[in-house]
């Protein structure tokens, strides 16, 4: 088929699209940080279970006793498919090996929405859980009604039911003729905790040795028969075009098919290597700023003087008539920054008997594919979107982006598996960046040093432009007519958006806290690990510092003084004590820094103190030492939770310290590793300790962004202890070299 | 045509010699480990062994190979049978995603190879080049470590200890 006939083909299916498309599908869910999914239809069932009772969704028994677990989560690099893996063996009985764990796949997992904001234990963890122990129920009931016993009176092991007496039916033989076609009941106990044998167990990553020997395991990896490479054109970054000429790009060797649509471009071919050298030449090509795109003002101060819609989310007046005798304020920033994948984003596409199947490394693979199908033009029912890993996002990176791309040229190449790679250049320049943000707090100390009343205010744009319609795809706003992004809006408490943990933890009689969302969106932003997060609490437990010294108190005793939660106080004890925080001594440009907080309020509890050293004549920062505690509610994996906070650890050094993603007014300025200087091993600490305090029995509490506002507050406050000064805005490495 | 010794075999190739070695490992000869991260030399997602030199093969043209041996990590071990460098790493759990880790042992394989006693210096300074996002970091140089002490040598001044 010619470019031209397949571009008449699709841009006619897209008209109709457009005007058919209803508005109520648009409507739907998914963009606000992990929500999306189903309505609940079973309120008493716990975790995703409430959404798709049947147990069927979840866990399936094969002939050979193989166990298929299905989970609408997907694996981001944070181990989650091994700690569901866990709990399903450990809840079911049967050996981990035998397990084969499906995750998002629209086509086969139940539809758990978005994959983000350290849910996914919380919800799909937990209803795997719940879900294989009344498998197992069913099955031990199925045996007792075979032999005409009791229940009561059976075991289970290794993937058996047995009588204690010899008499032993598998779990194949009993599902054979047992159907977990049926809804999960409300008051299936768990496993007692003695009798566990994988959950709150280190068991090794499922995936490693797949990672660790080559084995095809990314989206990146795929390579099907017949498949052909794609690249896209685009300007340098978002908010920019380019009109390359696409009868010079025909001629180029190597390109057997270019793909136009309206402003969207591709170039096709057999190897990558000569499209990825087409796609450099083009880039040097001329491009102009989108006309719609609003102006930039100078960052930070600028996001003070934008359109703003306030919200005041907490007012509590416990004791208005406390007597303050000393006020506090201060302001914290923070600039752009970039999710910066390591690999550039990848999607794999093919268009076949009217149905679209894409391999994706989407955070949510149902929203993803509502957006491709309207896209597209063809009905949802006919598009899967299947989940294959990539590198870590840490959000909403270019994942989606880019398998709407390759969605658009599979669809004008029918039969054809298509495989578009980003370049690296492509990821800098579009992917939409963690917003940047301010905070000014102010407070006010009573006579013996306590803080008696709290005001906190958050400056910052959406959170979250995950699609949820075709316009929030960048191919999407390329296409003619283009599809309209949906309005940026806030995501409500008690997640928050940018006001994420903007409302502190501590008891303070007195506290305000506004929100004030901006709507204006000068830069193309979306959802960075944490999201507010990371900024409020660096603004609030570095402002706790602020006044603990203006107190005379220590800053340990300080925070303690005003909390009442006591697995608040037992995660700062026990990472004080591990650190050695009553008997550190400091030296010259030498310090401890400390902070705490709950992520979102109702996730995990972390508190982490850094021991850090300033070189002055470098204009560097010596990390010692990074202690950490986190409780996490009830452990599955200990090292999995160990790795995700010794990581966020690093992260958060290298967001806070040093990255700061440019804009000139026209477009971005970075565009490789070469500008945007994340940590390296130099930068790396010397040690980091992660403590896990585990709580059998109460909920799972997500891990994977709670290190990153603790972190940044604590590097803060320990290169104030360091230096005496006190730094407020990121990246601090830049006031670090200006002193030198 | 092109001959090219990776792994311990030489295969004859018909491809434009000016091709970095990476597109021929990952789409020619189905060797995925190396990967795509940046195409300019600068992140080290893509790192193998030529000859005992960690090289970007991003930007190494095929044609500028000749006679010396490329090693990827499929020439480390297997997931049945590890080598060394992919046993420590999968001891210490030295993965978040994955994605930079096969650069990062090919680096580590390269290091060990100059030698198994290096500082601990010496040791951020050889994984210097390589980028993780996920920060991984203290996990790969704990991996690496072992490695060290498992050929019988050691990190002689270890920020942190094998344990």
């Amino acid at each position: 088929m010619s470019s031209e006939a397949s571009r008449r083909d699709v841009l006619g299916g897209l008209l109709v699209a457009f005007s058919l498309a209803p508005a109520a599908a648009l409507a739907q869910t998914g963009g606000g940080e992990g929500s999306g999914g189903p309505p609940t239809v079973a309120p008493g069932l716990p975790g995703t279970l409430a959404k798709f009772p049947d147990l069927d969704a979840w866990i399936r028994i094969a002939p050979d006793g193989r166990v298929t677990v299905f989970t609408g989560k997907v694996e981001l690099g944070t181990g989650v498919k091994t700690a569901m893996a866990q709990l399903a063996a450990d809840e079911l009985d049967v050996m981990i090996e035998r397990i084969d764990l499906i995750t998002a796949d629209t086509g086969l997992t139940p539809n758990e929405g978005v994959t983000a904001g350290s849910q996914t234990l919380e919800q799909s963890g937990t209803a795997i859980a719940n879900a294989a122990a009344n498998v197992r129920l069913l099955l031990a009931e199925a045996a007792a009604t075979r032999w005409g016993v009791a229940a009561t009176t059976l075991f289970t092991r290794d993937g058996a039911v047995l009588d204690g007496q010899g008499r032993r039916a598998t779990y194949a033989a009993l599902a054979a003729s047992t159907s977990l076609a049926v809804r999960a009941r409300v008051d299936v106990p768990r496993k007692r905790r003695e009798a566990r044998r994988l959950i709150g167990k280190p068991v090794p990553r499922v995936d490693l040795p797949a990672k660790l020997t080559g084995l095809p395991s990314y989206v990146h990896d795929m390579r099907l028969p017949g498949m052909v490479h794609a690249r896209v054109m685009r300007g340098p970054s978002s908010g920019t075009q380019q009109t390359p000429d696409l009868a010079a790009l025909r001629r180029q060797a190597g390109v057997a098919r270019v793909v136009h649509l309206g402003r969207f471009a591709a170039i096709v071919g057999p190897r990558e290597w000569p499209l990825e050298q087409v796609l450099r030449v083009a880039n040097r090509g001329r491009w102009v700023r989108d006309a719609a795109a609003p102006a930039l003002p100078p960052m930070p101060a600028g996001l003070l003087t934008m359109r703003r819609e306030s919200q005041v989310i907490e007012n509590r007046r416990d004791d208005p008539g406390a007597r303050g005798v000393q006020r506090l304020s201060a302001r914290y920033d923070r600039p752009y920054l970039m999710h910066g994948a390591i690999g550039p984003s990848c999607a794999v596409a093919l268009f076949a008997e009217d149905r679209l199947t894409v391999w994706t490394h989407s955070q949510g693979v149902e929203p993803l594919r509502r957006a491709i199908a309207e896209l597209i033009a063809i009905p949802a029912d006919r598009v899967r979107c299947v989940h294959r890993e990539g590198a870590g996002c840490y959000g909403h990176n270019g994942a989606d982006d880019v398998a709407g791309d390759a969605a658009l040229i599979a669809r004008a190449m029918p039969g054809v598996p298509v495989r578009l790679q980003w370049s690296r250049e492509q990821e800098h320049g579009w992917e939409p960046l963690g917003p940047a943000m301010v905070a000014q707090v102010d407070a006010t100390l009573d006579a013996s040093g306590r803080i008696v009343d709290w005001r906190h205010q958050v400056w910052s744009n959406t959170h979250s432009t995950r699609p949820v319609a075709a316009g929030d795809l960048l191919a999407g706003t390329e296409v003619v007519p283009p599809f309209k992004p949906t309005p940026p809006k806030p995501i409500p408490q008690p997640n928050g958006g940018g006001d994420r943990n903007a409302i502190p933890l501590y008891r303070f009689p007195n506290q305000t806290i506004v929100s004030h969302f901006l709507p204006d969106m000068p830069v193309r932003v979306s959802a960075l690990r944490g999201l507010g997060a990371h900024l409020n609490i660096f603004a609030l437990e570095s402002f706790m510092d602020e006044l603990a010294a203006t107190a005379g108190r220590d800053p340990v005793a300080f925070r303690l003084a005003h909390l009442d939660d006591p697995r608040a106080t037992a995660v700062i004890r026990q990472a004080a004590a591990r650190f050695g925080w009553a008997r550190y001594r400091s030296a010259p440009n030498r310090g401890r820094g400390f902070a705490f907080a709950r992520y979102k309020n109702h996730g995990a509890y972390c508190a982490i103190a850094l021991d850090v050293e300033r070189i002055p004549d470098e204009g560097r920062l010596i990390v010692h030492r990074a202690v950490a505690a986190v409780d996490s509610g009830e452990t599955v994996n200990p090292d999995g939770i160990r790795n995700q906070v010794e990581g966020g650890i690093v992260q958060s050094l290298s967001w806070t310290a040093f990255e700061v993603a440019g804009h000139d007014g026209a477009r971005r300025t970075d565009y490789d590793w070469s500008t945007y200087p994340i940590l390296r091993f130099a930068d790396a600490p010397l040690s980091v300790t992660v403590e896990v305090v585990d709580r059998p029995g109460t909920p799972f509490l997500g891990t994977g962004e709670c290190a990153q506002g603790p972190t940044a507050a604590a590097l803060a406050n320990s290169l104030a202890s360091a230096t005496g000064e006190r730094l407020r805005s990121m990246p601090l490495i830049s006031r670090l070299l200006s002193q030198a | 045509m092109i001959d090219l010794t990776i792994n311990g075999a030489t295969t004859r190739l018909d491809i434009d010699p000016a091709t970095p070695l990476l597109y021929v490992l990952r789409d020619e000869l189905g060797l995925h480990a190396a990967k795509f991260g940046c195409g300019l030399g600068q992140c080290g997602a893509c790192t193998v062994l030529v000859d005992d030199q960690p090289v970007f093969s991003c930007v190494l043209p095929i044609g500028a190979i000749g006679t010396r041996k490329v090693t990827t990590v499929e020439g480390l071990g297997t997931a049945a049978k590890p080598g060394d460098v992919q046993r420590a790493f999968l001891h210490e759990k030295a993965a978040q995603c994955g994605y930079c880790i096969p650069g990062m042992m090919a680096r580590a394989e390269g290091l060990l190879r100059k030698t198994v006693t290096p500082t601990e210096d010496e040791l951020r300074t050889a994984m210097a080049p390589s980028l993780c996002r996920c920060g991984t970091h203290m996990r790969i140089l704990r991996a690496v470590r072992r490695a060290a002490v498992m050929r019988g040598g050691g990190v002689v001044d270890a920020a942190e200890p094998v344990t």
